[in-house]
């Protein structure tokens, strides 16, 4: 099962640069969230702040108060490869491991973490693989064929079941369909659907009406700030500041 | 354009386009050429003295006939071995450290000292050996021989290392980090792996680059008339024994200079493309 | 691409301003008719039909090409939402200035009885409300679109009254039934005329505000 997401005064720089403005959010359990906004808003920022990508670039860093379920991300005692195991993420451009086949991309979160017992390794790889509705088009060739050989649509898709495999609680998805064509992209949105009900889901998108189709919460992002939290009906139909209908009807971004 | 500048204009570009892919083939001939050449006159002047003797003798006193470089071969091999181990972990590591955490000051000093190493002749590294080891041990030694061998083979193998690493999308690193993997796991199980058949060829162009050296073995293994195994006594290797017999007055010393010359090349191709079939079996290609 | 987007929708608010325009003109021609008994306003106003039912076609079909094709989000789609209702009540006063015409007609083939009913204040009334309804569509503004609504209900006792009289007339002299009949109904129309412009104030006030105000409360979403 998800857990929420609570963020209370997140701030992120890139050197001196400060790409997000003290952001308060509360993501709910088991729903989808979505984050929109113009290039350069903040909105990949903000999502890989909440599993400490952020902080891997040199020079970035990150302040704030982030709680993931129990979990205090930026605590004192806090591990970041500890939290990035608990968050699972996938990215815009479908990165499987070329070296290894659709196996051992899959189980590779789970194998290089000390992970041995051969019986649940088979289960556990084929579980993430159903979930991310790939099985069916993989299962006779899970040895053989390398992960860089599948198409890009069902790249993602292996990257999804990767992420899964290690049983996160929350997935955060940076414009995951936005490098596929349309029939792959509603498959995935179909998947990210149907992903909630056993995961929290943040999705970073630049669609809007993507976001419209799968997301019940949108967060607009503007220049580092979180300028409107609201159902996505709401901020698609009858948006609250003028900024969001600005974006959302076109007007710039 | 009016049709008939256009009509020239195109003639012009077929021309230098022909002109520059003949260009660019003649190269790669002459490139060639001399390689083949080095290759047919070797197998040439030396077949004729490759026979069963030769790879299982060792060498008879000055003045008879026969004998062998048996030791002179097993001999590189050992040397070989020893450089291997000193130079590949070493490269390997220093080339990981370059690309994942050198990316500063501190890294940019190694990175210059590495190509400093490169550019030293091969004979001052020998004299260093000797100087630091030999002397000290009081006795020549296969050791000191890949000591100082395996040094050489640092600076190549790190900088192909770096390169290849560097080559590795940082989006790959990304995906592992997200999965809550280590850094340095990451580096060795994800990263390394995907650049490894780089990492390989750079490892193969180091040895093959030290497996022909003299110099520096002439202060260290020091060569040897008798067999020996042991790393600390002096041993034979056959790039010293070409030297030697090339530059003595004996005719049939000469024929066996050029047996051990060929075999040391077919030895080097050999190892290369063994260590290439090995690997890319355990490999995954993607598409 | 919002450049040929917002050409559409200024397309759009003109085509249905015509229309309004060509309601407008129906509703005057048949109070004509009514006040000077003169058929050939009827049949302009029988004529005028198809015009307004074509321009109704032809907004709808813009609309739709343009939600299917430009994807409208906030503002814009509550805007052309808007035009396809207003599109609609339009149609209907059209329809209830020709039910208004026919009416006078019959009324043109019986003996002019006097009665107690002022039609062509209730006309201006009338017209003057669909006429500031799309002022309030015109200029966007939601305040105007109010003023519509508080009119509605002047109508409404004109038309309560004008019943009263017109029963009590056709039991005090039944001969005039058939004329206090024709009249009734012609009220009737008019107050439905109201209603529609009620309706399009209404439409005009969800798209400037994203309120819901119809039937009678104010509704924002959560």
């Amino acid at each position: 099962m998800g857990v929420g997401i609570e963020v209370r005064g997140l701030n992120a720089w890139y050197g001196k640069n400060q790409s997000l403005n003290s952001i308060d959010m509360s993501v709910p359990a088991n729903h989808v969230t979505a984050v929109i906004g113009p290039s350069g808003c903040g909105k990949s920022t903000f999502v890989r702040c909440l599993n400490r990508m952020h902080e891997t670039i040199p020079d970035a860093r990150a302040e704030g108060s982030v709680k993931v379920g129990e979990m205090d991300v930026y605590g004192s005692g806090s591990d970041p490869v500890d939290v990035r195991r608990r968050i699972g993420m996938v990215f815009q451009k479908p990165n499987p491991f070329p070296t290894m086949s659709i196996f051992d991309n899959v189980a590779a979160g789970l194998k290089l973490n000390g992970f041995r017992n051969r019986k649940q390794l088979n289960e556990l790889v084929e579980r993430s693989l159903k979930l991310a509705a790939l099985w069916e088009e993989v299962k006779d060739n899970l040895h053989k064929k390398s992960g860089a050989s599948l198409s890009g649509g069902q790249q993602q898709r292996l990257c999804i079941a990767r992420a899964l495999a290690v049983e996160p609680e929350v997935l955060l998805m940076d414009e995951p369909a936005s490098a596929l064509d349309p029939i792959s992209t509603s498959k995935i949105e179909e998947l990210i659907f149907q992903l909630k009900q056993h995961y929290t889901v943040v999705i970073v998108t630049h669609n809007m009406q993507q976001a419209a189709r799968v997301a019940e919460l949108t967060g607009f992002f503007l220049m580092g700030s979180l300028i409107e939290y609201d159902k996505t009906e709401k901020i698609f139909t009858t948006p609250a500041d003028k900024r969001t209908e600005d974006y959302v009807t076109g007007r710039f971004g | 354009m009016p049709p008939s500048t256009s009509q020239a204009v195109s003639l012009w570009r077929r021309l230098t386009d022909w002109g520059a892919t003949g260009f660019a083939i003649l190269a790669a001939i002459l490139v060639l050429v001399p390689l083949l050449a080095i290759f047919a006159y070797l197998v040439i002047k030396g077949v004729g003295s490759v026979n069963w003797a030769f790879l299982t003798q060792t060498p008879k006193p000055p003045g008879e006939t026969g004998g062998g470089m048996a030791n002179g071969i097993v001999g590189t091999g050992i040397i070989l071995a020893v450089a291997s181990v000193i130079g590949v972990p070493l490269g390997i590591g220093s080339g990981i450290y370059l690309a994942e955490y050198g990316r500063n000051r501190f890294g940019d000093v190694i990175r210059f000292t590495a190509d400093v190493l490169n550019g030293v002749p091969s004979i001052v590294v020998g004299i260093t050996v000797y100087s630091l080891i030999v002397i000290r041990q009081k006795h020549f030694s296969a050791f000191s021989g890949g000591v100082a061998l395996g040094i050489m083979m640092i600076p190549t193998v790190a900088r192909a290392t770096e390169e290849m690493l560097l080559m590795v999308p940082n989006v790959i690193r990304e995906a592992a980090y997200g999965l809550g993997i280590p850094k340095w796991r990451t580096t060795l199980s994800i990263t390394l792996r995907t650049a490894s058949a780089g990492v390989i060829t750079g490892c193969m162009l180091a040895f093959a680059r030290v497996a022909g050296e003299t110099a520096p073995l002439l202060f260290t293994a020091f060569g040897n008339q008798f067999w020996n195994l042991k790393l600390n006594q002096p041993t034979a290797a056959l790039s010293l024994q070409v030297y030697t017999y090339a530059i003595s007055p004996y005719d049939d010393w000469h024929k066996q200079a050029w047996a051990g010359s060929l075999i040391l090349i077919l030895l080097i191709v050999g190892a290369v493309a063994a260590v290439r079939i090995t690997t890319s079996r355990g490999m995954m290609k993607g598409s | 691409m919002r450049s040929r987007f917002q050409q559409g929708l200024d397309d759009l608010k003109e085509k249905l301003l015509r229309m309004g325009g060509l309601a407008e003109q129906a509703i005057d021609r048949a109070t004509e008719a009514y006040r000077t008994r003169d058929s050939k306003f009827c049949q302009m106003v029988m004529s005028g039909e198809s015009a307004i039912n074509d321009a109704e076609r032809e907004i709808d079909e813009l609309a739709l090409d343009l939600l299917a094709m430009q994807q409208p989000m906030a503002i814009d789609l509550r805007f052309i939402l808007a035009i396809v209702k207003i599109n609609a009540d339009l149609e209907r006063v059209g329809d209830q200035a020709v039910n208004i015409a026919q009416r006078v007609l019959d009324l043109i083939s019986e003996p002019e009885i006097d009665l107690p009913v002022d039609i062509p204040r209730m006309a201006d009334g009338v017209s003057t409300m669909v006429q500031r309804a799309l002022e309030a569509f015109l200029d966007g503004k939601a305040e105007v679109a109010e003023a519509v609504l508080q009119m509605d209900g002047i109508v409404d006792r004109m038309k309560d009254e004008a019943f009263v009289v017109l029963v009590q007339k056709m039991h005090d002299e039944p001969s005039c039934t058939r004329q206090a009949l024709d009249v009734l109904l012609i009220a009737r129309n008019l107050e439905r005329i109201a209603d529609h412009a009620t309706n399009i104030a209404e439409d005009v006030i969800f798209w400037v505000r994203g309120a819901d105000v119809r039937h009678g409360g104010a509704h924002y979403r959560e």
